[in-house]
């Protein structure tokens, strides 16, 4: 009887829910679209202009260095160890979320709140990493950095889309944080436990996942290529 | 009874969350040591790394979204949903950096100090 049913069933004529996700998940997924293709439309202006530019500054010279290392030549190692916060942080929330399925509120605790420890200190590392290129004399509209060719700067294209794709995601970064703690609250307070589920902990999760798939693309964009 | 199955169903995603996370990493140090072995070395050349960079980019932004974001496991009409929107960036990245390579070289034929090409004469001028 069920069955005979389930084959005529129009899945799109209401009624159901097609995509089998909650309102607030899909509307998130939909948020972030919309927000892949800001990223999106500022990595490719970046990519413009440094295919426009008849040379460019080599990231492993602009960036080498490693705090309380002095003048000693590391290139890479700092951003990669951002990097790698950044992906152990969204391993933490990903078990934050599998703890809410089975409303362990204690881990869900215990990992969300250790999510919000690896996106203070990726923040941490940036506002150090910001700090010294600023020493430097790199700022929006201060180009101290001479090409890979050895030619000087012929604009600031270089810093000021830095600045600006970094500040970018460091902002997401920083709103990423204030929404986990402020989910960590209601998980204290009990506030989805007497809801029955902890889906806030799964969109709140969706957010900072892609704020990490953006620093993918940010590390590969500006450090690696 | 159900109560150890949920337990297995538990350790079982927390093992594959762990898997990603390795696989995150792996690939991660991989781009960094291809970047090291560039410096030193000169290989692989400049084009040839640059491709493995974007090809293992994209190998870390699928396991991201599919298994952290969990779209993987999502239905169908979800899945494309979301990723048939994103296919206008195949045009979005090729038609600017494009244009930005145009833009180099007539910059380029264009700057103050550049000869002006001549045009090339005809071979055999023309009879009226």
């Amino acid at each position: 009887m069920d069955n005979a049913v389930t084959a005529k069933k129009k899945w799109w004529n209401g009624g159901h829910s097609p995509f089998s996700v909650s309102y607030g998940k899909l509307m998130m997924w939909y948020f972030l679209i919309s927000d892949a293709f800001t990223f999106g439309a500022l990595l490719i202006a970046y990519g413009t202009q440094r295919f426009m530019a008849e040379a460019w500054p080599d990231p492993n010279v602009v960036f080498h260095a490693f705090p309380f290392m002095g003048h000693m030549d590391l290139p890479l190692v700092f951003v990669s160890l951002m990097t790698f916060i950044l992906i152990m942080s969204s391993v933490t929330m990903v078990l934050a979320v599998n703890a809410g399925h089975y409303m362990d509120r204690k881990a869900v605790i215990k990992w969300l709140s250790l999510t919000i420890v690896g996106g203070i200190m990726f923040l941490g590392c940036q506002a150090w990493e910001w700090t010294h290129l600023h020493e430097v004399g790199a700022w929006w509209g201060s180009n101290p950095f001479v090409n890979h060719d050895g030619s000087a700067a012929l604009s600031t294209n270089f810093t000021d889309f830095f600045f600006t794709i970094t500040g970018f995601h460091g902002l997401h970064v920083t709103s990423g944080v204030v929404l986990n703690i402020i989910v960590l609250i209601n998980v204290l307070k009990g506030t989805y436990e007497h809801r029955g589920h902890y889906e806030m902990v799964e969109k709140v999760g969706l957010y900072w996942h892609f704020v990490d798939l953006v620093w993918v693309f940010v590390f590969t964009c500006f450090y690696l290529l | 009874m159900a109560h150890t199955q949920n337990a297995n169903d538990r350790q079982a995603a927390i093992k594959s969350i762990w898997k990603t996370f390795w696989i995150l990493l792996i690939v991660t140090m991989v781009e960094v040591g291809l970047a090291f072995l560039h410096l030193y070395t000169g290989f692989p050349g400049k084009l040839l790394l640059n491709s493995i960079f974007i090809g293992l980019t994209i190998v870390k932004a699928f396991f991201i979204v599919a298994e952290f974001m969990h779209l993987g496991h999502e239905v169908r009409n979800l899945i494309m949903t979301i990723l048939f929107p994103l296919l206008l960036f195949v045009w979005f990245i090729i038609a600017f950096l494009a244009d930005g390579d145009s833009w180099k070289n007539m910059r380029k034929d264009l700057a103050p100090g550049t000869p002006v090409k001549k045009e090339a004469p005809a071979h055999a001028p023309a009879h009226h």
